[in-house]
Parts: structure tokens; C-alpha cells; sequence
């Protein structure tokens, strides 16, 4: 556990950086970045805390089985949905243009940017990220267990 | 003995891949397609995904669109190698930290 200042400023800055870390993953199919960057910022914010207060607090906070959980629940969904478009193609997109959700028509060119689109696009985006964030939280979690484990 | 093995399977793939640089117009001429280095034939392919990414897929993002949608097994390969990551570390760790199986 590290000192006051550093407690106080970690409690200050993870809910922003857990909701920067969702808006990359939810504006994937529009701006920069995507699954596995806003997975990997979402997993700083778990790294941010896990520092400021040391492996033996945060591990009644943060279950490894859970991270875990979300890691195999993001991939299967994403295998999930490739595999639906599968009457077409392997990774067909099916929801695009075709007025379901997110399935609405981006209009050709410079456009200010519509979230109802893009059909599978961001299901898979949000997929990536939970096995993106729940990935590399467990493997600081892991590495932080193995540390306090050789410093006893 | 290995080292003169390999010297020589380096030095054939050298010489190989610096006959197709200097000849390029002789690289696959019985397909009857020629490809130059620095110079693909097929420049295309990236105007395919300009013109038609935004009506195919509906997003605005191309980068995301040939990620996920074009190029989408490419990207269950790398969340596959992330998977496999994490077991491998979750595994040599806890056998590093002694095999528990309290946490």
C-alpha cells in the first residue's frame, strides 16, 4: 500500500480512466482505436489501483475467477458472432444496412459519425474488450500474487 | 556442423530472395503475372475498401471495418494468442508461487 497522496489521487483518476476505456471501446467503429486499446486502457485503471493499494487489499476488491470469467465470456462471444453470419461467410456482417440494431445506413463521405451503425462491428468491438480488459487485469493480478509470494 | 547447415540454407534463401529484388519481371511470369517490389500490381485493393467499406459495413471507421469485418480471422487469431498468453502466465506463476490454490 503506498501513501495517502498517491491512494487519494488513484481513487480520483479510476473512474475516469474506466470511462475513457469504455468510450474508446463503444466508439470503435467511429474513432480511433477499438477493442484492444480500450480493453488495455480499462486494465491501466485496474493496474492504477492495484498499485496505490497493494495486492492484499485489492484482491478482496477484484476476484481473479471474475476477470478470468470475462475473459472466455468476450471471446466466446465474439467467436459466437462470427459464427452467426456463417449462412453467408465465416465474419459475415449481417446486421449492417439492415435496419435492426446497429444496423442504420452511414451516409458515403465526411460524415459527423452515427453510433446506430456499423452492424456487428460493435458487438465484436465490445467483445474484444471484455476479454481484453479482463486478460491483461489477470496478468497483473498474477504477477502481483507471484511478487508478494517471493517477498515473503 | 549445424552452423555450416544453416549458413547455407541463409545463404540460398539470400541469394534467392535477392535474384527475385533484381528480377522481379521473372517471379511468377508462368501465371502470367508479374510483381515488382515497391511497385505492387494490385494498388486496388486499398481504393476497394475506400469507395465501398462505408456501404458495405456501415462504418465510419475503415480500420475498424477491415479489422473486424474484412480481415475478422486475423483478429480471432490475435484474441486467440491473448487467451493463450494469459493461461501461460496464469500457469508458470502458480507453479512458480508453489502450486497453490488459495486465491
Amino acid at each position: 500500500m503506498m501513501s495517502k497522496i498517491v491512494r487519494t489521487q488513484a481513487n480520483f483518476l479510476y473512474p475516469f480512466i474506466l470511462i475513457f476505456g469504455f468510450y474508446v471501446v463503444a466508439h470503435g467503429h467511429i474513432t480511433p482505436g477499438g477493442g484492444f486499446q480500450g480493453g488495455a486502457v480499462i486494465a491501466t485503471g485496474v493496474a492504477l489501483v492495484a498499485v496505490a493499494y497493494g495486492y492484499d487489499t485489492i484482491k478482496k476488491w477484484i476476484k481473479k475467477t471474475h476477470l478470468t470469467a470475462a475473459e472466455g465470456i468476450g471471446l466466446l462471444c465474439f467467436i459466437i458472432t462470427a459464427f452467426i453470419g456463417l449462412s453467408t461467410s465465416f465474419f459475415y456482417n449481417f446486421l449492417a444496412n439492415s435496419g435492426l440494431i446497429f444496423g442504420n445506413r452511414v451516409p458515403y463521405g465526411i460524415n459527423p459519425g452515427y453510433l446506430n451503425t456499423a452492424g456487428t462491428l460493435p458487438i465484436m468491438n465490445l467483445a474484444v474488450g471484455i476479454e481484453v480488459l479482463g486478460g491483461l487485469s489477470v496478468i497483473i493480478m498474477y504477477m502481483m500474487a507471484y511478487g508478494r509470494e517471493v517477498k515473503q | 556442423m549445424r552452423n555450416v547447415l544453416m549458413s547455407i540454407v541463409f545463404l540460398i534463401l539470400l541469394a534467392f530472395m535477392l535474384y527475385v529484388a533484381i528480377n522481379p519481371g521473372d517471379f511468377g511470369s508462368s501465371t502470367g503475372e508479374h510483381f515488382v517490389f515497391g511497385a505492387p500490381k494490385f494498388t486496388d485493393m486499398d481504393n476497394y475498401f475506400i469507395h465501398n467499406g462505408q456501404n458495405q459495413t456501415a462504418a465510419n471507421n475503415i480500420v475498424t471495418s477491415i479489422v473486424f469485418d474484412y480481415r475478422g480471422f486475423d483478429t480471432l487469431g490475435e484474441a486467440s494468442v491473448l487467451f493463450t498468453a494469459v493461461l501461460g502466465v496464469g500457469v508458470v506463476l502458480r507453479l512458480l508461487g508453489g502450486g497453490r490454490n488459495d486465491e
